[in-house]
């Protein structure tokens, strides 16, 4: 176990939750518990900050995170996407790192389009497009991504379709991703990244963890990201058996 | 009726060929009962006069149905139920059969039943209960029920169905605000925390999140029952305008405990009406064995080894929470099969810093290193890493061998190393508790 230096701080990281009561059901809580420690492990100082319905937005944040939620939790949350919309948006453009999973993927999305065909507009920050289905894509999920192999679980009855040049987040190699047919998963547009991956993401592939806090340390310290050597033993060793399990390599 | 003995007879012979081969407590000879005769529950539960009750919800079915079933025999009823802990339609087939004449009709004047919350409705359609007691909505296997919404719908329709009364969790908005679909004159009745122990809700409630609104729980009304603990084990129940019941002593510990033991004694004292005795209830309660996983006691060697199921996050935590005042050796192994629900997120809703002082001494399980990484993020210390369940729980007991110890398991892992326990130490073999109850 990595202790967390003594040393002095090498800044302090914001780490902003948005809707963590309506939106953090399949414990994507633990992306924001993961970011939390491994920003102190390497040295900085890390701020947490819930951002729910209706509170004025904290743009200071230096790196965003959202979960999966209810359909209920959802319609909760779409009236105060909407007056944030540009705020969120120019953040994005401006580089700042953002990770959101499930229900708060598809909300970044340019729309959900329901099982009745109603079209619910998004932020259209991902050029992806959710259509409603009664059946739901459920199970483990393997992906190739930028960051290596990224193990996880899916959940959603939503079936995303990438607009004409949209980088995915990863191709998948067990599961079904985001529509089961085109083997993409999530999506990525500069620093943005959307997934459909709970498990959550974030402690089992700390690639990715690393990867979202680097981006953050750069913008709340204007200096490049000075990293910890962090020991990821078991993080290695939970990812690659289900990698090998999933994939039906022999251990 | 001839359809009916012939399912009998084919399922008591499935049962016996099943535990020949050593599968106590399975489904089997349930589906083989229901393959010959697809109405045999209707059947059987035709002569059961008195009342067919339904106990459902995320957490506690399991003990709260053996307290029912308890104070109902105390009262001097001849009580049917499925206490193997196997609560769909197939598996209450199945632990009746034992016991089942061949007219497959059921001596009893009342039948008690676990049903997990997909399967009390699909039993509902087959036979009305008279009686649902609804104990709470959470987290659980949403790789089943998707979300918790749906599970609360799911609910709200058994409430529905219910002829004669309902018994809900005030305190669970998700519970309670089923009231609004039971029809008139089916009787509403609640069980709650006392205002006195109101503070530990959020441990073990779900957030309701559904209405704009905060939830406001209801008038409680007559018959209320209301948990009022003295300390981890024993408690008196409140009821508002009557006859306060208590003090009762349980011989299983925790919060999770006493609520269960006042929604079981809220729906028996709406089933007995005035033969209803709060002396014989609180004698009765004193007397109920903890069930199988739930805090039992297994002696190893001559050291206490609690064997504790947990399967979601509000179980977890309040398990956690009644035992963390008692820190012992600690192993937690976690299986993701489908019983377990296969995704182990929910790890991440649970807080482990109670174990942070006296660390864990071994995780287990097909996700032994993901429970592993999950301590390691509350700085919990983890002295070994052992997926393999057996060589695991040999390790743990060597290096803890003169000392009190903790077992926490998910549902699979859990059957498997009761199942080597149970081997080596004389256990009641599991699906056999019926007998004792």
């Amino acid at each position: 176990m990595p202790e967390i230096p003594q040393s002095e701080s090498k800044g302090t990281i914001r780490v902003v939750h948005l809707y963590p009561r309506e939106m953090s059901i399949y414990g994507d809580l633990g992306n924001t518990r993961c970011l939390e420690k491994r920003i102190q492990r390497h040295g900085y100082t890390a701020e947490v900050v819930g951002h729910n319905p209706g509170e004025p937005f904290p743009e200071d944040g230096h790196l965003f995170v959202g979960g999966g939620g209810q359909d209920s939790g959802q319609v909760r949350v779409e009236d105060d996407l909407e007056r944030n919309a540009d705020i969120i948006r120019s953040l994005a453009s401006d580089g700042t790192p953002m990770l959101m999973i499930c229900g708060m993927y598809q909300l970044f999305g340019n729309a959900f389009i329901t099982v009745e065909g109603n079209r619910l507009p998004g932020l259209g920050i991902l050029d992806v497009t959710t259509q409603g289905n009664a059946k739901r894509m459920i199970g483990p999920v393997v992906l190739e991504t930028v960051v290596g192999k990224v193990v996880g679980y899916e959940n959603h009855s939503g079936s995303t379709t990438l607009g004409h040049g949209q980088e995915p987040f990863g191709t998948v190699l067990h599961g079904f991703g985001n529509n089961g047919t085109d083997r993409t998963e999530g999506a990525r547009t500069g620093n943005v990244f959307g997934s459909y991956l709970h498990g959550p993401i974030l402690p089992a592939n700390p690639g990715l963890a690393d990867l979202l806090i680097g981006l953050a340390a750069t913008r709340a310290t204007g200096r490049p990201f000075e990293p910890e050597p962090l020991t990821d033993g078991v993080a290695d060793e939970a990812r690659g058996r289900q990698v090998r399990r999933l994939l039906g390599i022999a251990s | 009726m001839l359809r009916t003995t012939a399912a009998v007879i084919a399922g008591k012979a499935a049962r016996a060929a099943s535990r020949v081969r050593g599968g106590g407590g399975s489904a089997f000879p349930g589906l083989v009962a229901e393959r010959v005769d697809p109405r045999f529950l209707e059947h059987a539960l035709a002569d059961v006069r008195e009342g067919v009750v339904v106990v459902t919800g995320t957490n506690g079915k399991t003990t709260t149905t053996r307290m029912l079933v308890a104070l109902l025999r105390a009262h001097g009823k001849r009580v049917l139920t499925n206490p193997t802990g196997s609560n769909f339609t197939r598996g209450v087939i199945s632990s009746m059969l034992k016991d089942l004449p061949l007219s497959g009709r059921a001596r009893a004047d009342i039948a008690v039943l676990e049903l997990d919350e997909a399967h009390a409705l699909k039993f509902a359609e087959v036979v009305a209960p008279s009686h649902a007691l609804l104990l709470n909505v959470a987290r659980d296997q949403l790789d089943r029920f998707a979300e918790i919404d749906h599970t609360a719908r799911l609910l709200e329709r058994l409430a529905g169905q219910a002829t004669e009364g309902v018994v809900l969790n005030i305190d669970d908005p998700y519970v309670a605000r089923s009231r609004e679909v039971i029809p008139e004159g089916v009787t509403v009745r609640y069980f709650g925390l006392d205002a006195s122990i109101a503070h530990r809700l959020p441990e073990i409630l779900e957030t309701d999140v559904r209405f704009a609104e905060e939830y406001a729980p209801p008038e409680s009304g007559d018959g209320a029952g209301f948990l009022r603990p003295r300390d981890e084990r024993e408690f008196d129940i409140v009821v508002p305008g009557g006859e306060d019941i208590g003090p009762v002593a349980l011989q299983q510990r925790g919060l999770a405990a006493m609520i269960n033991a006042t929604a079981a004694t809220t729906t028996a004292r709406m089933v007995l009406g005035d033969a209803f005795s709060p002396g014989t209830a609180a004698r009765a309660l004193a007397q109920v064995r903890p069930p199988f996983g739930r805090g039992e006691v297994v002696d190893v060697d001559g050291q206490p080894l609690e064997l504790v199921l947990v399967k979601n996050p509000a179980g977890f935590t309040v398990a956690l929470s009644t035992y963390g005042s008692e820190p012992v050796a600690t192993m937690i192994a976690i299986n993701d099969d489908y019983a377990d629900g296969r995704d182990v997120s929910w790890l991440y809703d649970v807080s482990f810093e109670s174990l942070r002082g006296r660390g864990v001494a071994m995780t287990s399980g097909i996700r032994a290193y993901d429970m592993a990484l999950r301590l390691q993020y509350d700085d919990v210390p983890v002295d070994a890493i052992e997926p393999a369940l057996v060589p695991a729980l040999d390790r743990f007991i060597s290096a803890h061998r003169d000392e009190p110890k903790r077992l926490f398991c998910t549902y699979t892992a859990m059957m498997s190393l009761r199942r080597t326990l149970a081997a080596r130490y004389d256990l009641p073999e599991f699906g056999e508790e019926a007998a004792d109850a």
